[in-house]
């Protein structure tokens, strides 16, 4: 009936999601005799999960199943936390080649103050798509330019997005400068284009230092004028405010860089910044083993299922990056870097596995590491007692391309299972 | 630079191509035609798969591969490449462009044919791009890197030419350059337009030759039309000659295309994208038209919107001929992945999801009666896999086209470092002469 009565409003405009947000009940459930693995702990055969209010109560083989409690067999069926995305543009698009609706990036190269949790559309299409797939939450990333803005962790359910944003802001995104001359699909450049490129570069690095070291200075001014009011009184700047938590290395900043020597020149920066880091993309972060694990800064791979940037790069070079990270101990998690399909990163990090990387890991390269990384892991990211009820009901392993996912929970409210995508194929199934 | 070390990567293979008799045994064949046998041998002689079964002696002299464990199936057929074009995959300059053909420039240093292979891959429809309503002609190869180019295409395979519907011939979506006007057609009525007038003046260039060598043979003075490269194309594709290829998203003007096939008198052999297809599955069953689509892309621009990764299945059960492609480097390397959706989106059994990619595809190229299964007398295009090819957890170990090893993992594996040590040396060979020639250029100016 839910369906049918979506069904009359399945065709409507752009962004404009039929599909209830969230029931706003936080039910009181247990799920038993299923396998319940709880990512930071080995899995539970025929084993209970019990949560109310959002939060896990109970989980194990031997569990009391509350009064009151809706009660779901689990037979056959296995409960796993939500996956995240660690960095994506959902929330943030809808149709891209619609400039109208889409809203991932600002205009010119520095916008330290533009923040996904302002913009993200809790009606977009692509939040059901996303979560009936398993996928609960993901870091909503504006992109373009030096400094992209600030992204916010969300998750796939609210009716505003105040009650979608987990942590706002996530973290600074900077897309450190890189040094280009000519086109990759003309002839190479030539030594005028290469100074002139050089230049370039050396400029935008001085410009992001130079705006950098002015919010330090300008934290500085402000801790001074907030601890004595004999401190000359100075008028507000919106794009120098919304720097200082990172430049003074309180919040994170994630540098996305992926060529060996982008990777080694923004780490540089960031030391003589201070700054804390995470680092994204790195596509060559085998050839920087060592910068990575001295600073012991965390690694987000992906997209995985792209591209090698250089012709004569192994096949395989962004399948098994995430392996040579697991065996040197670096801490990572995976980002699609997707919007539409942010659905399908239990394959982006599935297909680490089949190159090498253990399968336990890649499935907590989407699940705790991430949380551990964006600081979350006391909520999200595991089953464990006391987290959240943000979890997963699947017919089997969920980085498996066929498993289907069966019922979602997102912090403890069960979610409906429809999406534009089967509404539409429940219409045209019945097409007579 | 770039091609020299495309090329060196190239010569390791030729050497392997001289194996001529291989025996895999002991893995689980997936036949896709004739089911899946366990613990099973295929016998590959020359170019072709001369024995398939539970028990196959070596021959002497074979190469024999222990399968345990593995699984064999059929090369991947991609039926949307635009993977080997020299330059761009555009004629962008008029609404018909069916002169042009892709055949004529293809680029067999394009690193991303052995990166297919890597993923199964084997055989691929290269088409002209969706910029016009009728655009060039498109070209049909095995992804035989390492061999020149000229040995790309699939001998006697049919001609194709792909059509566009849409968006991209309306250019919805980008601006001409400055100073340039903007170009015929701008709306769906302009795009069936074109199509209409250009089949329209092909029966009336046919009914000129037509009437011209009648007049001959009743020994009248005649004289000979002029021929017209465009024409004869137009002409080819209404006498069945020419397989057409339709790029194409909604139901509407799907609908449209197959009504003005059918009254021009020409089929439409694969509906390509077809996001909408799932809305007029009957209709394209009816007139026999394939679709090659992709699962679960979405949303990138308008008439992309209404897509659902159960396109694949309604297509499937309303006895549509279907196929998941790639159009996209990337995608072309794991259309397995694509392939296994389409069980967990809409319930298609393994073996009907084995079929997207393999014997369907075949059938939409016309080609299977050489390649997309298994089968003894059919071309030895095959991959051998580490675990089941619809799983997440496999990769390629080893990959053959008409017999010969195109992709080993092992090898590949191997070669990373001589290869690392080559390119280190061509660079400072490089570095080497670009200062010689600086040199030498200061000499000149001393003089």
């Amino acid at each position: 009936m839910r369906t049918l009565v979506a069904l009359l409003f399945a065709t409507s405009v752009f962004a404009q999601s039929t599909i209830p947000n969230s029931p706003g009940v936080k039910a009181s459930v247990a799920i038993r005799n299923a396998t319940i693995v709880p990512v930071t702990s080995a899995p539970i055969a025929n084993g209970t999960i019990v949560f109310a209010n959002g939060v896990i109560t109970a989980i194990g083989t031997n569990v009391a199943i509350p009064a009151g409690a809706t009660v779901i067999d689990g037979t056959g069926l296995s409960v796993y936390p939500g996956m995240i995305d660690s960095g994506s543009n959902a929330g943030l698009t809808e149709v891209d080649s619609v400039a109208g609706t889409v809203d991932t990036a600002e205009l010119g190269d520095f916008n330290p103050n533009a923040r996904a949790a302002v913009a993200v559309n809790p009606h977009s299409e692509l939040v059901p798509v996303t979560r009936v797939a398993g996928v609960t939450h993901v870091v909503s990333t504006p992109e373009g330019g030096i400094i992209s803005g600030q992204s916010a962790l969300i998750q796939l359910a609210g009716w505003t997005p105040e009650q979608m944003v987990v942590k706002s802001p996530t973290a600074l995104h900077i897309r450190f400068p890189r040094l280009r001359s000519g086109s990759p699909f003309g002839p190479p450049p030539d030594e005028e284009q290469e100074k002139e490129a050089k230049k370039t570069y050396t400029k935008e690095i001085e410009n992001l230092r130079d705006l950098l070291r002015d919010a330090q200075a300008y934290g500085k001014a402000s801790a001074a004028r907030a601890g004595s009011k004999s401190v000359q009184r100075f008028d507000r700047d919106l794009v120098l405010e919304a720097l200082v938590p990172f430049v003074e290395g309180r919040e994170p900043v994630i540098l996305h860089a992926n060529l060996a020597r982008d990777i080694t020149a923004a780490l540089k920066f960031a030391d003589e910044m201070k700054l804390k880091v995470i680092l994204s993309g790195a596509q060559d972060v085998g050839r920087v083993l060592s910068e990575v694990k001295s600073r012991n800064i965390p690694v987000i791979l992906g997209p995985i299922l792209a591209l090698p940037s250089r012709e004569d790069d192994p096949y395989d070079l962004l399948f098994s990056n995430a392996k040579t990270l697991h065996d040197n101990g670096i801490r990572f998690a995976i980002q699609t870097s997707d919007a539409h399909n942010t659905r399908n990163l239990p394959y982006h990090a599935g297909s680490c596995a089949a190159f090498g990387l253990p399968k336990d890991v890649a499935l907590k390269a989407i699940t705790i590491y991430p949380a551990e990384i964006f600081g979350v892991a006391d909520r999200l990211g595991s089953l464990e007692v006391g987290k959240q009820a943000s979890l997963i009901v699947t017919d089997g392993d969920p980085l498996e391309l066929r498993t289907n996912i069966k019922r979602v929970y997102i912090a403890g409210e069960e979610i409906p299972m429809d999406s534009r995508h089967t509404l539409l194929y429940e219409k045209f199934k019945r097409r007579p | 630079m770039k091609k020299i070390i495309a090329l060196a990567l190239a010569f390791s293979f030729s050497a392997l191509a001289q194996e001529r008799v291989t025996l895999i045994r002991n893995a689980t064949i997936l036949t896709i035609t004739k089911g899946t046998i366990e613990n099973g041998s295929v016998l590959i002689r020359g170019a072709k798969i001369a024995a398939v079964g539970k028990d196959i002696a070596a021959p002497a002299g074979a190469r024999v591969i222990d399968g345990t464990g593995k699984f064999v199936m059929p090369g991947i057929i991609d039926t949307h490449s635009h993977t080997g074009v020299e330059g761009s995959v555009n004629e962008i300059s008029l609404p018909n462009t069916g002169m042009v053909r892709i055949g004529d420039v293809l680029d067999g240093s394009d690193i991303s044919a052995y990166r297919q292979l890597a993923g199964g891959t084997t055989a691929a429809l290269i088409l002209h791009g969706s910029a016009n309503a009728i655009g060039g002609q498109s070209q049909i190869v095995k992804w035989k890197w390492g061999r020149p180019v000229s040995e790309w295409p699939v001998a006697g395979a049919p001609r194709t030419i792909k059509f566009a519907l849409g968006e991209n011939p309306k250019s919805a979506n980008f601006r001409p350059p400055e100073g340039t006007a903007r170009q015929y057609p701008q709306t769906r009525m302009g795009v069936e337009e074109v199509i209409r007038k250009s089949f329209t003046d092909a029966r009336d260039y046919m009914a000129a030759w037509d009437e011209y060598e009648a007049k001959r043979k009743r020994g009248e003075t005649a004289i000979p039309p002029r021929k017209d490269i465009l024409m004869d194309t137009m002409a080819d594709i209404l006498r069945g000659n020419i397989d057409v290829h339709a790029h194409c998203y909604r139901s509407d003007e799907i609908m449209m295309l197959l009504n003005l096939a059918d009254e021009m008198g020409f089929k439409i052999r694969e509906l390509q994208h077809v996001l909408e297809g799932y809305k007029v599955a009957p209709e394209i069953a009816k007139h026999g038209a394939g679709g090659g689509t992709f699962i679960d892309w979405w949303g990138y621009k308008a008439e992309a919107y209404d897509a659902t990764p159960y396109n694949v299945a309604l297509m499937v059960r309303n006895g549509v001929l279907t196929s998941i492609n790639s159009d996209s480097d990337e995608l072309a390397r794991h259309l397995n992945h694509d392939a296994a959706k389409a069980m967990k989106y809409g319930g298609l059994t393994e073996e009907e999801a084995l079929r997207v990619c393999t014997i369907n595809p075949a059938k939409q190229l016309r080609l299977d009666n050489s390649i997309g299964s298994i089968e003894v007398g059919k071309d030895a295009d095959l991959a051998i896999w580490n675990g089941h090819p619809l799983s997440i957890y496999s990769h390629v170990d080893t990959t053959f086209i008409e017999g010969d090893v195109y992709f080993d993992r092992e090898e590949d594996l191997k070669r990373r470092e001589a290869m690392r040590k080559e390119k280190e040396e061509l660079l400072k060979k490089e570095e080497e002469e670009s200062k010689k020639a600086k040199a030498g250029d200061k000499k000149e100016k001393t003089k």
